[in-house]
């Protein structure tokens, strides 16, 4: 392992705080990945970033900014990376997935804030992670009220570019959503010094939808009976795919995509026949969040998809390519955008639609709808959700949780329960 | 050859235990407070097994309920609701009905179709209109759980706003101060109790002519099963043996492991 403690002094960060984070992660990963049986090779890749979270990363972004390049931190899947590397900048994903961050968040926060946020603005504030620190400018949105508020304190902090996402999805709020690329496309410009081009824009159009064909490549692996992969691995992958970058990320993708579909055709399981699928649905599961996943795969059942940001939401619908001028290709990005089903938008029918088809795609026994404490919006949506599935006669379970591990017992009772109605 | 089917509750408060025959009668059932330890209270139990001249040997042990892990010597742990749900059925002869277990500290909305858990609802870590809330507000009426029960029956217009056990808690302090009756106070208390297990239980509810049995330690409360009626706007039946549900449906799972 090689020693960052130096970077992490030059970024400014709280490093006796931060080592304490340091401390209990080898913990986790080995839990709830290392733990698990015939995982696939290709999962290499992913077990050493995640060993290093705070130092391989976080490495490249500040040689890639001694080159004079940007980087961009970003909280929501709405938020176009194409534009960004259109400017040659770079993305990371900053959400903040660990209880660890909430005290210094909940210093400046209400307590009825979401742990995502609170997690998030602590991040920051507490100084003790790198890709807070190492975000020359971040780009927020306008997906819920809590977040709103905190940008305005996290912008009195970094340089901040806020994006006012449409709440409903008629042909005007299409034509809203694409003229805030274009706005955002000038201030990119502006902030990083280069021109985006027509062509340079239909490159990373490009990459970033080969991106997004590798993880679904992954997750059509998981549509398998024979289940090549578990939830937790394919959670962490995705996880990770939001701060990699995105070229190294499809390939990565690939070769796992490749390894996984061999295991297939010679019908290799990480599961016995029989073990119950489980869909989980709702709110974020930011790195390091793995609670659920790994309640639910020792509780005896499987995770075959997440209808979440950090799932299917984050790839499905590509932009369309064919596009050669700016102006088109903002409304190409713009159409493929406002598809994306988030409960902050109403009507969002759309969502029920996308998880009623994944349950026949992915073959799925049961429904698992969480959503983190606060998060009015999905625990709202609960309602129609579990109705719409019960229709169908598709089991749900709804839950509530944060970041703490308080209510472990407790969600695996009502988990264990689940399952053992799924089996009988 | 296996003889006995045992199923061992350990629930927040109480453990149950419960010893069937291969017939599925209960030749014995027993209960102690859990305490602070569920290891030492398994490790009681296994005692008191022994003591009744039953060899572990001959017999399908399954836990069940927050101690479930405790007990190193079961053959199998499963949760709480799949046994409440077997024990209520075998109990009540139930094959469609829900099932409000309200215990220790949580209540269980369970919802049984063919025999079998079709939907289940928990609360959340709020301890409101569970048998902690009661026991909690009993002492500080400074009568039994039972005795507040009945005292109930002969209060009214009293009510207590607030949902959390420990605000609840002042606010029954505050109607002790203002010298409100003990009976007006029992009243809200209950009724408290009662609202906020028939919200939960609301949902899972079937329109046409449901059937609602209760499980727990709370089965025996009269006046609270009259309340849950009430407000549910049904009939709600209970019996003595509700207590032992938990126990009964986890010594019932035993059958299926020989």
């Amino acid at each position: 392992m090689t020693d960052y403690h130096e970077m992490w002094k030059e970024l400014g960060m709280d490093i006796e705080s931060h080592d304490t984070l340091c401390e209990v992660l080898p913990n986790a990963i080995g839990d709830v990945f290392l733990s698990q049986e015939n995982r696939p090779k290709a999962m290499d890749f992913w077990d050493m970033v995640i060993s290093e979270v705070h130092g391989i990363r976080p490495h490249e972004l500040i040689e890639e900014q001694k080159k004079g390049r940007k980087v961009f931190g970003t909280f929501c899947v709405y938020v176009p990376d194409e534009v960004v590397i259109a400017a040659d900048g770079i993305v990371t994903g900053l959400c903040g997935g660990s209880q660890f961050w909430v005290p210094a968040g909940e210093a400046v926060l209400p307590k009825s804030t979401c742990p995502l946020i609170k997690a998030s603005v602590g991040a920051r504030l507490g100084r003790t992670c790198p890709f807070f620190r190492i975000a020359d400018m971040y780009v927020g949105e306008t997906t819920c009220d809590g977040k709103k508020k905190a940008y305005e304190i996290l912008g009195e902090d970094v340089p901040m570019h806020i994006m006012d996402v449409p709440q409903m999805k008629r042909e005007k709020d299409i034509i809203r959503w694409k003229e805030e690329i274009a706005e955002f496309a000038e201030k990119v410009e502006e902030f990083t010094g280069n021109e985006i081009t027509a062509e340079k824009l239909g490159e990373s159009i490009r990459i970033i939808n080969e991106k997004r064909k590798a993880l679904a490549r992954v997750f059509e692996c998981r549509k398998s009976e024979c289940l090549p992969i578990s939830g937790r691995d394919a959670l962490l992958m995705m996880q990770i795919s939001f701060f990699d970058d995105p070229v190294r990320c499809a390939e990565m993708c690939n070769r796992l995509a490749d390894e996984l579909e061999e295991r297939i055709s010679n019908g290799v399981s990480v599961v016995p026949a029989g073990t119950k699928r489980i869909l989980l649905t709702g709110t974020p599961l930011a790195v390091p969040n793995w609670k659920l996943h790994n309640i639910i795969e020792t509780s005896g059942a499987a995770v075959v998809c997440e209808e979440m940001c950090t799932g299917t939401r984050y790839f499905e619908n590509l932009v369309d390519e064919s596009k050669t001028t700016l102006d088109e290709q903002f409304m190409a990005l713009s159409e493929r955008y406002m598809k994306t089903n988030c409960a902050c938008f109403t009507p969002n029918t759309g969502r029920i639609d996308d998880i009623q088809r994944m349950v026949k795609e992915y073959k799925v026994d049961g429904v698992i709808d969480c959503n983190l404490k606060f998060c009015c919006l999905y625990d709202t949506e609960k309602y129609s959700v579990s109705r719409a599935l019960k229709n169908e006669g598709v089991p749900v379970l709804s839950l509530e949780t944060d970041y703490t591990d308080t209510d472990a017992e407790q969600l695996r009772t009502r988990i264990g329960a689940f399952v053992e109605m799924l089996n009988a | 050859m296996k003889k006995y089917l045992i199923g061992i509750d350990i629930g927040s408060t109480c453990a149950k235990t419960a010893v069937m025959d291969r017939q599925k009668n209960i030749i014995y059932k027993f209960q102690q407070p859990t305490g602070w330890s569920s290891i030492d209270t398994a490790q009681n139990i296994l005692g008191d097994i022994n003591r009744l001249g039953i060899d572990t040997g001959e017999a399908v042990i399954v836990a069940t309920g927050y101690g479930r892990i405790s007990v190193p010597y079961a053959d199998k742990c499963v949760t709480e609701i799949t046994c409440h749900a077997a024990g209520a059925r075998y109990i009540y002869g139930v094959e469609k009905a829900v099932v409000i277990d309200i215990g220790g500290q949580d209540t269980k909305i369970i919802c049984i179709e063919n025999g079998v858990v079709a939907d289940f609802l928990m609360n959340d870590k709020c301890s409101a209109g569970t048998g902690r809330f009661l026991e909690i507000m009993a002492n500080t009426l400074s009568v039994s759980p039972e005795d507040l029960c009945e005292m109930a029956r002969n209060g009214s217009d009293t009510s207590i706003s607030s949902m959390c056990t420990v605000f609840a808690e002042s606010e029954v302090i505050s109607l002790i101060g203002r010298g409100e009756k003990r009976e007006n106070i029992a009243f809200a208390v209950m009724d408290s109790i009662a609202s906020k297990v028939a919200s939960q239980a609301e949902h899972l509810i079937p329109r046409e002519a449901p059937t609602v049995c209760i499980t727990g330690g709370l089965c025996e409360f009269t006046y609270l099963r009259e309340l849950l009626a009430d407000k549910l706007h049904c009939s709600v039946v209970s019996s003595a043996g509700g207590r032992y549900a938990g126990a009964a449906g986890a010594a019932l799972y035993g059958e299926k492991l020989i």
